[in-house]
């Protein structure tokens, strides 16, 4: 009987947000006629595709029991970077060397860098014992810091059609921005569930000590996931930077802030080892629709925050209440 | 006069006291005395208001008390000195003592000035060369312990409760303690004193109060009583379980330990562990017995490669000198340790019991090096669960839901997983119930008849000498004996646990 109970209050917590997304939908299609029209669906999905690489990458680190608040900061430097070299390549002056990138040269340059960055924020977090919330601030800080320089504050715009199909395109009907969002989860998702590597990160998570004991190299997994989820923000750096054919010196200022929501409201413990990537899925599309209807009801920007704000709230008291309950 | 009458109190159906009744004197040491887990500190926590449930009446002075927390407690005039410092590491000397009693001024200020003068003079009384405005974290442990000391003196409590008061202070300290329990005393304190050091007990302790299994025993004065004696009050109870037939030990050496240290990680000087040299053979059951703060589960750390900084010594495993670091290479080299607390070490416990027994062997399970095999794992976690009757509806349940001795299986059978010739069992017994631990005396025993060597780390002798083929006896980080599962008695145990030797001198 008890059992039954558990099995029954488990399987609902787990479609939990589903079942608050789906509410969310329908109130939105009630209320307004434009919500429920595939070029809003699109719309929407296009807009979260960015959140998605990057709260996929933190819903990693946070599954170890970390956090890593440099995203933002490292979606903007890989970004530029990315234009960058795609459009002044790098020049040795001394030399007289010119080294020119094809697009997919300066891509896998951003992706290379953002996975440096990543793995430097592990390897502080791991070799000095300085806590991931410090490690990663300062971070945020350096890495924001050579956005700047390298751009020397100003936009690096006028990149190419070939470049900005990645931000812009659509195959078979579905913008790419979702492809590589898709392509990202489903890795992330045979990563966390199917492999010996997504097991450590859940055991890192819930309880280290164990793990240690258990023979795992903790310091490996940790890095490893650090060095992924620097990789994933440069990917959101890159797709952000392909639609708007522009990397923007200031790009991605607080994005860290929507990905760590996005991984809270999909259920995800900040306190480690519970969780999962479907759920912050769940959690970055619940804060896109969500931005989405506010703006088609015409609410003001100001109450927007507001709104989105109390969503979070919710989504973790309503998430505490039922551990409770568990126990 | 403080008495107990009938105390009773179980901990979520274990019993750990049962109608205890004592006195404790004023103007007197009382020494209570009993081993691990006799009930003791379950008892202290009583007085002190840290546990409130219980069964019984406390009588203070003839007057029945019942404590709602530790702070009435402390108002009733019950200061308890804990064997783990109860200190704030970055607030200064002063500030410690008075914490929770801060002395304000009057717009509800805290006045440093006034602390600190009265904690000079309160550290001047115990002879303490100490500024009170130095932060805790500053002082060397057995410091830290005479400020814990200072804290119940301040309360100017009636009653003092000194729970292994010396584990961690040097000889010239204990004589300043001393001397100040003579102090307490003249002026007519309830002083109980909680330690295992016999010697100690015979030089300040008046009457002493003795446990056993959660039952007063006996009581009376220390002069009419000998070592001898005591250690016999102490252990006089009938063996709860039967010895079984001997493992199949034979004469091949599995494990040698050699003039292994372990530096403390904090004291420069002083070592947790001195030169312990031992064998362990194929099939043999190696039974550790130790009392608090032996270094048992240390020596089972430093083996399992816990330690690498600052252990130092030889370790073989059939003869060939290994080099472990971390429990990487311990797994590899074939040792499993089942750790003391499978809470807080062992188990993850909100994840599923799969997940958990086969934590140790993932990179077995891998398909081309890259994807669990789902099927692999399953079959690995049936047949463990199986095997050691594990029950529960799923193995997807969490390991949370289980109880303790379930709990233990799993940790059991990750460690098993792993195909171990060495098989390291820190307290595998603590806290489950009595058809657990028969189970796994059994499972340790038909292991070891297949020719696994087991080491037994465990606090009740009864289960040491029931199960072990041999028994090794440690005491303050060094072995004192290792004596023949046939040869071994409570008594002989217990004398070389306590280190006899000490009190003839």
């Amino acid at each position: 009987m008890t059992a039954n109970l558990s099995i029954n209050s488990s399987s609902f917590k787990r479609f939990q947000s589903l079942i608050a997304l789906l509410l969310l939908c329908i109130v939105l299609s009630i209320m307004t006629d434009k919500f429920f029209t595939p070029d809003n669906g699109l719309n929407v999905l296009r807009q979260i595709a960015v959140n998605i690489c990057i709260a996929t990458g933190m819903t990693l680190i946070v599954l170890t029991a970390g956090i890593d608040l440099s995203v933002g900061s490292i979606l903007a430097l890989c970004g530029a970077l990315t234009a960058g070299l795609l459009k002044n390549g790098i020049e040795i002056p001394s030399g007289d060397l010119y080294v020119g990138f094809t697009v997919l040269g300066a891509v896998l340059g951003g992706l290379l860098l953002g996975w440096l960055l990543g793995w430097f924020n592990g390897f502080v977090i791991t070799k000095f014992n300085v806590p991931p919330f410090v490690a990663t601030l300062a971070m945020l800080t350096i890495a924001r810091g050579f956005t700047m320089l390298y751009t020397q504050g100003h936009p690096i715009s006028n990149l190419g059609t070939s470049f900005a199909f990645i931000g812009s395109g659509v195959w078979l009907g579905i913008p790419v921005p979702v492809w590589i969002a898709i392509v990202v989860v489903l890795l992330a998702v045979l990563l966390t569930q199917k492999t010996r590597t997504g097991r450590y990160i859940y055991a890192i998570g819930g309880n280290e000590q164990a793990a240690r004991l258990s023979g795992i190299n903790i310091n490996k997994v940790k890095i490893a996931v650090y060095s992924i989820a620097g990789a994933l923000a440069a990917l959101g750096g890159i797709i952000l930077t392909a639609r708007l054919d522009s990397a923007q010196p200031n790009a991605g200022i607080s994005y860290e802030l929507d990905a760590i929501a996005a991984v809270v409201i999909g259920g995800t413990s900040l306190s480690g080892g519970k969780g999962s990537v479907w759920g912050t899925v769940m959690g970055a599309v619940i804060i896109g629709v969500l931005n989405n209807g506010l703006v088609l009801l015409n609410v003001s920007p100001f109450w927007q925050q507001v709104v989105k704000g109390a969503v979070i709230l919710l989504a973790v008291v309503i998430d505490k209440m039922g551990e409770k309950k568990d126990n | 006069m403080l008495i107990a009458k009938n105390i009773s109190k179980k901990f979520s159906g274990v019993t750990a006291l049962s109608n205890v009744t004592l006195e404790l004197h004023p103007g007197k040491v009382n020494a209570i005395i009993g081993e691990n887990g006799a009930g003791k500190s379950t008892l202290m926590k009583i007085f002190s208001g840290v546990h409130t449930q219980y069964e019984g009446e406390i009588i203070l002075n003839g007057r029945t008390v019942h404590f709602a927390n530790t702070r009435e407690a402390e108002e009733a005039g019950i200061a308890i000195i804990h064997q783990e410092l109860n200190l704030v590491p970055y607030m200064s000397v002063a500030e410690n003592i008075f914490l929770g009693r801060e002395i304000t001024n009057r717009f509800g200020m805290v006045d440093n000035t006034q602390m600190n003068e009265q904690a000079k003079k309160l550290l001047n009384l115990l002879h303490l060369d100490i500024e009170p405005e130095t932060k805790m974290a500053a002082l060397k442990v057995g410091q830290q312990q005479m400020v814990e000391i200072a804290k119940a003196l301040h309360t100017n409590a009636g009653v003092i409760i000194m729970d292994e008061p010396t584990s961690a202070i040097s000889d010239k300290e204990v004589d300043q303690l001393f001397a100040i329990i003579r102090k307490l005393k003249e002026e007519g304190k309830i002083i109980a004193y909680i330690s295992h050091k016999l010697k100690e007990l015979f030089t300040i302790a008046d009457r002493y109060v003795i446990l056993r299994d959660g039952v007063s025993v006996d009581e009376g004065n220390m002069e009419e009583v000998s070592p001898d004696e005591l250690i016999h009050k102490m252990t006089g109870r009938k063996l709860n379980f039967e010895k079984a037939g001997k493992s199949k030990a034979n004469s091949e050496e599995l494990l040698q330990v050699n003039q292994l240290n372990l530096k403390h990680p904090l004291l420069r000087f002083s070592n947790i562990l001195h030169n312990i040299s031992f064998t362990l053979y194929k099939g043999e059951i190696l039974g550790i017995y130790g009392l608090m703060g032996a270094g048992r589960t240390e020596l089972m750390e430093c083996i399992f490669g816990l330690h690498p900084k600052n252990a130092s010594g030889e370790i073989r495993v059939k003869g060939k000198p290994c080099s472990i670091k971390t429990p990487a290479d311990a797994i590899a080299t074939g040792i499993a340790l089942v750790p003391e607390d499978r809470k807080l070490h062992g188990l993850i416990l909100n994840q599923s019991i799969r997940n958990n027994i086969s934590l140790t062997v993932l990179r077995q399970l891998e398909k081309w090096g890259l994807m669990l095999n789902a099927g692999k794992e399953m079959a690995l976690t049936d047949n463990y669960i199986n095997r050691l009757a594990i029950k529960t509806t799923s193995d997807r349940n969490k390991a949370r839901s289980l109880s303790g001795g379930n709990q233990q299986k799993i940790v059991l059978a990750k460690w098993l997983a792993t195909n171990p010739q060495i098989l390291l069992l820190d307290e595998p017994t603590r806290g489950i119930d009595i058809n657990a631990k028969a189970e796994i005396y059994k499972l340790i025993k038909s292991l070891a008849n297949e020719g696994m060597g087991i080491i037994m780390v465990s606090s009740e002798l009864p289960e040491i000498l029931a199960v072990s083929d041999r028994v090794m006896v440690m005491w303050e980080g060094e072995v004192t004996a290792i004596i023949p599962g046939e040869d071994a008695t409570e008594a002989g145990v217990l004398t070389h646990a306590i280190h006899k030797n000490e009190v003839a001198l």
